[in-house]
């Protein structure tokens, strides 16, 4: 067991600055106005520096510098963008515990996540999209004998980003990586809830891009994302986070005629057949895992299995196993690495979760465990903690319906497998599932019916690149995690030409 | 085609009223919509849902969010300011919350998304509790009125 110490105390492996401008043009700069808004780590809940409370001034700024440095990364050779995104890949590695650090205190997410998910992820997304957009080829089309259509791709010019709370650095690579390798230039703007660890980051990379194609701007999405989503400058944006801000971004984009990449969320069912427990194994002990999977992270993901679906033969057995498992689960201080759960993103969040547990209470959802505020005492009682919580109740509840965006997940009963698939797809969403069994049929079977974008079979929670990743219904727009993105940031130019040397005979 | 007709009865349906309503304002809550008015102008809310800050109400400048045949107008917020806000809700998930009553409430925080409380610290919050029997009867019986977007 290792814990670190709080960053502002001795021995820390990291030092945030008291105070963080906005990267513009390859240089830290002040935001125009002036103001800053504070930041604080939902571990123990004070403030531990500041962002620049950006505002149209600063997006034109950082558009300006954007705008500069497109054309000319554009042209740069696919070679010379990769290498970069690899070195990026390198130096974030090389400083793995540093930037782990940073993201949990940020965050509130425990340091074992981030040193073994968020961070690793995101150096092996840089190195995905380096070898991809390598291996990327335009196409030729034949038309006739002297006709030849060839495809380029060809980058879409500046792009703006917006990034979620959830994951702030690991979303930001997401997005970054497909962008930086298709040659587009970046305007991001981070969370506010979570403004400052994309600058450490920043700080180690910053030196590889040329000044002007990453751009970092820090405000409210009111001041300063609006501004950045209706820009009539940027050729495409992209959004993590729910479905009123994903409707408005559609309604700028759709003035600017500009597209749009959305992940919106989702209420995950995860489905366990009766054969699960057909043997007391590994495999019984695993699916038993995949049920605690809604903790991940606090809940705090939008593929959270948050609607557990298991059927009758073993309902009982297998969710009183589920309980004491969840019960088992460390809580503390989310910079010791035998932590599981740490601090859920904010204070507004933890109030949110508290108040679904509540309508969950008042629509007859009975609580199996936790459903409280947890106090762990000393200088974390400053800091958001909930408790896992198992809800047990049916479809139609509010808590069965709305992501609760915490470690809470409601279960219920099916019969058969139509019923498991009838439940499975009663909702507004199709971003994540899951189906786990011992036969293989049922398990494709249930896949391919569940309506949505990412099912996982026997397995929860990863996030490899090269598995896309994206929504159906109202869950989003495009796909991420995949060389597929790489469309999404580029145009397609299509030279038509012809090797004949006589008329077309119209005129 | 069923499914789209449905959505416009239940828009229909979800037409505020005086004595039974759907949704409410605490006092904390009207203090600061009291405040934005007189930073933004008129008000409405919309009621996300998904991920991230979903399940949050988001307020914005009357008009910036464009609504739609697929929301519906659940009721308007009186406060202490020149015209009541309005509080609207995409028709498919006013399907899956139309049992509840939801109470608009504020507490310390800092939401993404676009709202325009974030940069004053604070969080529009709903507050849920079940609609009774005698207040669903009255709100789903009630005449037709189309939406104002």
């Amino acid at each position: 067991m290792t814990r670190y110490a709080n960053p502002g105390e001795p021995g820390s492996v990291v030092s945030f600055r008291s105070r963080y401008d906005n990267f513009i043009g390859g240089e830290y700069v002040a935001p125009v106005k002036g103001q800053y808004f504070e930041d604080a780590t939902p571990v123990i809940g004070q403030t531990f520096t500041e962002a620049a409370r950006s505002t149209a001034e600063d997006i034109e700024l950082a558009l300006d510098a954007a705008d500069a440095a497109a054309p000319g990364w554009a042209k740069t050779s696919v070679a010379e963008r990769a290498n970069i995104l690899n070195k990026i890949a390198d130096r974030i590695e090389d400083n793995l515990e540093m930037v782990a650090v940073a993201e949990s205190w940020d965050n509130g997410k425990p340091v074992r996540e981030t040193l073994n998910a968020d961070v690793p992820l995101a150096v092996d997304h840089l190195r995905y999209f380096a070898a991809a957009i390598r291996a990327q080829e335009g196409t030729i089309s034949q038309i006739d004998d002297d006709t030849v259509a060839y495809h380029f791709h060809e980058p879409l010019g500046v792009v703006g980003q917006i990034i979620p709370w959830n994951f702030p650095i690991l979303m930001a690579i997401w997005k970054l990586a497909p962008a930086l390798a298709a040659g587009n230039a970046v305007v991001l703007k981070p969370a506010e809830q979570t403004p400052a660890s994309i600058h450490v980051v920043n700080e180690l990379i910053g030196d590889l891009l040329p000044d002007g194609v990453f751009n970092i701007v820090n405000g409210f999405g009111v001041e300063a994302g609006k501004p950045l989503a209706s820009n009539s400058r940027v050729r495409k944006i992209a959004f993590t986070g729910e479905t009123t801000t994903g409707r408005l971004i559609m309604q700028y984009a759709s003035q600017n005629l500009i597209p749009v990449t959305l992940e919106l969320g989702g209420k995950s069912p995860n489905v366990f057949f009766d054969d699960v427990a057909a043997h007391n194994d590994s495999f019984y002990d695993k699916a038993l895992e995949g049920f605690v999977m809604f903790a991940l992270n606090q809940g705090e993901v939008c593929t959270c299995p948050s609607r557990a679906l298991i059927q009758n033969g073993m309902y009982n057995d297998f969710l009183s196993a589920g309980v004491k498992r969840t019960e088992q689960i460390k809580q503390g201080h989310p910079l010791d690495t035998d932590t599981m759960l740490g601090a859920q993103a904010s204070n507004d969040q933890l109030e949110k979760v508290l108040s679904y547990i509540e309508i969950g209470k008042q629509e007859g959802a009975k609580i199996l465990t936790g459903g409280n505020r947890a106090d762990l005492g000393g200088q974390l009682s400053g800091g958001y903690y909930m408790e896992p919580t198992i809800l047990e109740g049916n479809n139609s509840m509010r808590v069965f319906q709305e992501e609760i965006f915490g470690p809470v997940v409601s279960v219920t009963r099916f019969s058969d497998y139509h019923d498991a698939i009838k439940i499975a797809n009663d909702t507004l969403y199709g971003l994540g599932a899951a189906v786990w069994s011992r036969d293989g049929t049922t398990a494709y079977r249930a896949g391919r019916d569940i309506q949505a974008g990412r099912v996982w079979l026997n397995n929860y929670h990863t996030y490899p690149a090269h598995a896309a990743f994206g929504g159906y219904k109202q869950s989003g727009i495009g796909r991420e995690n995949h060389k597929m993105m790489l469309d999404h940031y580029q145009n397609t130019k299509n030279l038509l030409v012809s090797y004949s040397q006589n008329a077309q005979g119209f005129f | 085609m069923g499914e789209q007709a449905n959505y416009s009865r239940r828009r229909m349906e979800a037409s505020n009223h005086i004595s039974a309503a759907r949704v409410a304002l605490t006092p904390a809550a009207a203090e600061v919509l009291a405040r934005l008015t007189d930073l933004h102008g008129p008000l409405m809310f919309h009621q996300s849902g998904g991920c991230c800050d979903g399940s949050a109400p988001m307020c914005y400048p009357r008009g910036d969010f464009i609504l739609g045949e697929s929301d519906v107008h659940l009721g308007d917020l009186n406060f202490n300011g020149p015209e009541p806000v309005g509080f609207y809700m995409s028709a498919a998930q006013f399907d899956k919350w139309r049992h509840t009553h939801l109470t608009v409430d504020v507490v310390a925080g800092r939401g993404s998304g676009f709202s325009v409380e974030a940069p004053e610290g604070v969080r529009f919050i709903i507050r849920s509790r079940l609609l009774t029997e005698d207040e669903l009867t009255h709100l789903e019986e009630k005449p037709r009125q189309p939406t104002s977007p």
